[in-house]
């Protein structure tokens, strides 16, 4: 019985810091998400910058990034990592305290984040922007996080280390390497401090990192996700272990390449973003291996898509997933990358994987987690229904008005009239963008309805747990007779 | 392999018993991509063209004053202050003109970069004009390395919400940058840029910005002491704005590059 096991790991797990990893998650969802839906207005309606420093399109974009994959991808992570890795290893976390002052500590991140970047304190590095007191403890709770998780695999109780820690392992490490080599910098002010690196150097080390963020922080620990959510969702084992095995390998080894092509035809010498670009386009296959054995785990069970809004939103996280790791060789071309770089097409690319992959399989797995961390159904399964449908179609609509806006300046900018020059000046390509800047905003509005209505629901199914005591009686602390 | 689907052997099973046999292997792949794209860059040759072409780079960087600044002493050889508390000064002599080649920049440019990248400027304006025909016309000669060569952090950006800067040294005056910044839709109506009154009311703090080139050149930015203390001067009576204007209207301009001449290998 699915239930009893759940009650009997909650006696046996430290579930406490996941249930607040969760919740943080979705508060963090709802504001990054409002961050964003208010950055895309002014880019269509300029005046809400209000002549105001602080809420400044160039100060509130670091906001928005940094609160999504850091505040919203960073408690999903950190939550579904340490309930993954306790349930695959069959022990308790080896050290709660850690894994609290994780918690607490990765908050504190957040907040100094909210404070000072409005402030424009800044290292004007992409994802990396925040200044160096905060960079430091960014690492130490890292480093707490990383050993904490190690740890527990080593004390396991199982014989073999379930694939989904391998990824969790994989994130961990690289994140270490990207985030020291790439924060590293010489201070002149508690909150000023210039980069060691300059120009081309500085240029590939930020892109490296800009990149490895992606497919690292972004893409291998949401794998560690998919690859014990998807399964157990869907209760169903992995289509295939060997699949598992080699993308595992390609995507470590492989990913790390990328950042160049992120510099075609800059000032970066030729044979870097040509490598990079070629083992980009060599990543399709590890890429999709991943999406393949996720999806084909469902087969022969394909029915449950029609009943389960849980396993649709992992489903469909899938396919974007699929989609955006084509489109992003494609990009890396230097044909194509010719024509797409510099423009919305870029934003576009970024959001299918954020708002359908990354957004997708987390909120797949927090509404999973929902019921097995309160022991309890959600508070509305309609609910969860017309989440499913606002996030998607959110998502479609601000994807396409990117990909539309992304390939029309492209090609405004390199079009030539008929006596041989430029057809229009750099200002209509911004004019011609309005439209489609307002489609952005209602496409990230209607995602951002969705990601309230998913706030409203798991905290009624708090409420819920609470007024049934369910999560009391699944500790054991309710006598028989009272539950 | 293994011929069932769901079983490992050799390294892999290994691998999957031993945890810390799995982090040591992660930490050597993880690494070889970083080290073989990055490491090359600090020492091919061919990475700056300077190294090619000696005279795109300034060759009296940290040797002269970018801005010599003669002050007026007092007695005890102190620097005389006004009583607004700005330095007296007696002369300023350039010693670079724009074409003279790649050098560090001055204080007031330097605050200027400051606000640029404390205003997020990079997320909407590149600094990296691309090799193609249209670029060229619209922006200019196509970038190199050498020209952000002292740029810590670089500015190439990843965006053009608005048009490229790496060559917009020059073609505006300092009046409409001052007007444009202001009120963007008072001389560009479509644009849709944030406007920047505050700039105007802030004054910078030469102590600051000595203290930002004493840290730039503790990383290797060629710095002379005369041009640290030239800050005093050339800061005084200085707004944010004015900086801003001063590091916009050099960015491009340092170095000459002829046309027809080959940069990139």
């Amino acid at each position: 019985m699915e239930a009893t096991a759940d009650r009997l790991a909650e006696q046996k797990y430290s579930f406490d810091v996941v249930r607040w990893f969760t919740i943080m998650a979705v508060v963090y969802l709802v504001v990054g998400a409002t961050v964003g839906v208010y950055i895309a207005s002014e880019l269509a309606w300029p005046f809400l910058n209000f002549d105001t420093p602080y809420i400044s399109f160039g100060r509130l974009r670091p906001l928005h990034t940094n609160a999504v994959i850091f505040a919203f991808g960073g408690c999903v992570l950190m939550g579904t990592a340490f309930y993954t890795v306790q349930r695959t290893c069959g022990v308790k976390l080896w050290s709660e305290k850690l894994a609290w002052y994780t918690f607490w500590g990765w908050n504190l991140v957040i907040v100094l984040a909210v404070l000072t970047l409005p402030l424009g304190l800044t290292q004007s590095k992409e994802y990396a922007e925040l200044e160096w007191p905060i960079d430091i403890l960014i690492a130490a709770v890292w480093l707490a996080f990383t050993f904490n998780f190690i740890m527990t695999i080593a004390i396991r109780k199982t014989s073999h280390i379930y694939v989904s820690n391998w990824f969790f392992l994989g994130m961990m490490i690289m994140i270490v390497y990207l985030h020291v080599v790439n924060s590293l910098a010489i201070p002149v002010g508690l909150f000023k401090s210039y980069s060691l690196f300059s120009g081309v150097q500085d240029a590939m080390i930020q892109w490296w990192w800009g990149h490895n963020a992606v497919g690292f922080y972004l893409t291998a620990g949401f794998l560690g996700i998919m690859y014990y959510f998807v399964p157990k969702q869907a209760n169903r084992p992995v289509y295939s272990y060997r699949l598992s095995v080699i993308h595992f390998w390609a995507l470590m080894f492989g990913y790390v390449w990328l950042g160049a092509h992120h510099l075609q035809y800059t000032a970066l010498p030729d044979w870097t973003g040509s490598l990079g670009a070629a083992v980009s386009l060599a990543m399709i296959i590890p890429s999709w291996g991943g999406a393949v054995n996720g999806m084909m785990t469902l087969s022969g069970a394909w029915d449950k898509l029609r009943t389960d809004y849980v396993l649709r939103f992992l489903i469909i996280a899938l396919a974007f997933y699929a989609m955006s790791t084509f489109e992003g060789p494609v990009m890396s071309l230097k044909t194509v990358n010719a024509l797409s770089h510099y423009t919305d097409w870029t934003i576009g690319h970024v959001h299918s994987g954020a708002l359908g992959w990354v957004a997708g399989i987390s909120i797949g797995a927090i509404y999973h987690l929902m019921t097995r961390l309160w022991h309890t159904e959600m508070w509305s399964e309609s609910l969860v229904n017309v989440h499913f449908w606002t996030a998607t179609i959110g998502t479609v609509i601000y994807v396409v008005a990117m990909w539309v806006s992304g390939i029309m300046q492209g090609l405004m900018w390199r079009a030539y009239d008929e006596y041989g020059t430029l057809a229009y000046t750099f200002v209509e390509s911004v004019a011609a963008m309005h439209p489609y800047y307002a489609m952005r905003a209602v496409g990230g509005g209607i995602f951002l309805l969705g990601a309230i209505i998913m706030l409203f629901n798991i905290l009624m199914t708090v409420r819920k747990s609470a007024l049934q005591g369910s999560l009391r009686e699944a500790r054991g602390t309710l006598t028989p007779a009272a539950a | 392999m293994s011929d069932s689907n769901n079983a490992s052997n050799g390294l892999q099973a290994w691998l999957e018993r031993n945890i810390w046999g799995l982090v040591i292997a992660l930490a050597i792949v993880l690494s070889v991509g970083g080290i073989v794209e990055i490491v090359p860059l600090f020492y091919l040759k061919g990475t700056e063209e300077a190294t090619r072409f000696p005279q795109i780079v300034w060759d009296k960087a940290g040797k002269e004053p970018i801005v010599a600044v003669t002050y007026e002493h007092d007695a005890k050889g102190k620097i005389k202050r006004d009583e607004a508390g700005d330095p007296v000064v007696v002369e300023m002599k350039e010693n670079w003109v724009a074409g003279d080649g790649v050098r560090p920049y001055t204080a007031l440019e330097l605050a200027g970069r400051d606000v640029y990248q404390r205003e997020g400027c990079y997320l909407c304006h590149s600094q990296m004009v691309r090799p193609f025909r249209d670029e060229r016309e619209r922006y200019g000669h196509y970038s190199l390395a050498s020209e952000s060569m002292f740029d810590h952090p670089f500015q190439w950006g990843s965006k053009r919400t608005g048009p490229d800067l790496a060559r917009v040294g020059g073609k505006y005056s300092d009046q409409w940058q001052r007007q444009h910044l202001t009120n963007p839709r008072s001389v560009v109506p479509e644009s849709v840029m944030p406007s920047y009154p505050w700039l105007a009311k802030r004054e910078i703090s030469a102590k600051r910005m000595q203290r930002h080139m004493r840290g730039l050149r503790a990383i290797g930015v060629p710095y002379s002491d005369a041009d640290i203390e030239a800050a005093d001067g050339l800061l005084a009576g200085k707004t944010e704005m004015d900086a801003t204007i001063a590091y916009l209207q050099v960015l491009g301009t340092m170095a000459k590059l002829e046309p027809g001449v080959d940069y990139r290998q």
